[in-house]
């Protein structure tokens, strides 16, 4: 990374980053993109993505990111393999500090996504890659014949669990209610499946295993009762957790921690945008975080020929 | 793309070059189609390079070398062993930042 400043500095590379980052160099404002821990974003762990317009046949995840990525890089974005440690958002040009250093940047676009939440059990991190997963297309190849179970009642989770039925001898959707939240045509795959059951009321209160998943523990919300479900794997699909730690403090967040936008994508600090699941609990699909990567890039761009007289 | 400093660890070659070896042992276990092992791929190369002679760093392939999988109860990838005197004293499981690997190795030195 070069030291000079930066028109545009873009956090994260999933569908909203590297679509900001392909306007914004099409704009030939040289973007550069720093990519995170999970570069390409939660698409890379998932396999064909049926509702991404323009595909007929579906696309592989990765194979969508790679290609968004070439898009963004043929006009000119610089993207950078890395994560950023810190930024300070209350100086101009802002500064941001990597592993490989500090840029600045006259313009921020926010685009880190959403990682998956854990349960927060004990075991839980411990028997993480030993049993514990929270990626299916990554993990599912361990359990060929072999009985494991998903929590969560969304369309996240049915999914996995059909995918799951590849390998699993058998698969247990463990719910917290009576009832799912996930979409018809998810609910009615995933009740059709004689490999897939169903535990209603449940939660999981505690991972049973010595150096890798053996059973998990179940107690009933509406009786009490506890039960011990034999599984060697558990799959965690409750939900995500926004990645704003970066910004605590520094931009106006919601009570779970996503960041508040209006008027598009703008943050509360002018300068400073957010595009994606960083900013969206609501939609959280490819197609919606690339369309607010877009406003971010045409925002970003708009702010610069104002405050630089860019262009 | 892969650093020529890092070994192709197999489960014919596992017990010579790893539970055989006193030296601290990066294993990473990864396979084609998982896209955060792919992520990761990069951290493990510049790893190599910053520990070269004093950390030996492989990378064994969990689709083509099922037994050291099975072994070691790897049921989820990226999952990155740290070997010391044939021994695992340490793990990190997902696509970590490269100074959350290097801290792990540091602590072992």
């Amino acid at each position: 990374m070069s030291d000079t400043t930066r028109s545009v500095t873009i956090i994260g590379s999933g569908p909203a980053g590297l679509t900001a980052a392909l306007y914004t160099a099409r704009a030939n404002l040289k973007p550069l993109l720093i990519e995170g821990l999970e570069a390409g974003g939660q698409l890379m762990m998932t396999t064909a993505v049926e509702n991404f317009p323009g595909f007929q046949d579906g696309i592989m995840g990765p194979d969508l990111m790679a290609a968004m990525r070439g898009q963004a890089e043929r006009f000119g974005a610089e993207v950078h393999r890395g994560n950023v440690t810190a930024v300070a958002l209350n100086e101009h040009p802002f500064r941001i500090t990597s592993e490989d250093g500090e840029i600045h940047t006259h313009a921020l676009i926010i685009a880190t996504g959403a990682s998956a939440r854990l349960l927060g059990l004990p075991r839980e991190r411990q028997l993480l890659g030993h049993g514990v997963s929270t990626c299916a297309t990554c993990d599912g190849f361990f359990f060929r014949g072999r009985p494991i179970a998903v929590v969560g009642g969304g369309d996240s989770a049915l999914e996995e669990a059909t995918f799951l039925t590849r390998f699993a001898s058998h698969v247990t959707v463990i719910h917290r209610r009576d009832e799912l939240r996930a979409s018809m045509i998810m609910q009615d795959k995933a009740r059709a499946n004689p490999r897939i059951s169903f535990e209603w009321n449940a939660e999981v209160v505690d991972i049973i295993g010595d150096g890798a998943v053996s059973a998990v523990r179940l107690r009933n919300l509406q009786t009490g009762a506890h039960k011990e479900l034999p599984v060697d794997g558990l799959f965690v699909a409750i939900g995500h957790t926004p990645n704003t730690a970066l910004f605590t403090g520094q931009l106006e967040m919601d009570e779970n921690g996503y960041l508040v936008t209006s008027d598009g994508p703008k943050t509360s600090i002018p300068g400073v945008f957010a595009c994606g699941d960083v900013q969206d609990h609501v939609y959280r699909q490819a197609i919606t975080a690339a369309g607010s990567g877009c406003m971010a890039a045409i925002d970003a761009e708009r702010y610069l020929a104002h405050r630089l007289g860019h262009r | 793309m892969a650093s020529d400093k890092i070994v192709t660890l197999t489960d014919g070659n596992f017990d010579s070059d790893v539970i055989g070896n006193q030296q601290l042992t990066i294993v990473d276990f990864w396979a084609e189609w998982c896209g955060p092992c792919r992520a990761l791929a990069p951290t493990i190369d510049a790893l190599a390079t910053d520990y070269a002679g004093k950390v030996k760093v492989g990378k064994l392939n969990v689709d083509e070398n099922p037994e050291v999988t099975m072994r070691y109860m790897v049921r989820g990838i990226p999952t990155v062993l740290l070997f010391k005197g044939g021994k695992v004293v340490d793990q990190q499981v997902g696509a970590v930042d490269k100074s959350v690997l290097k801290q792990m190795v540091d602590r072992h030195m």
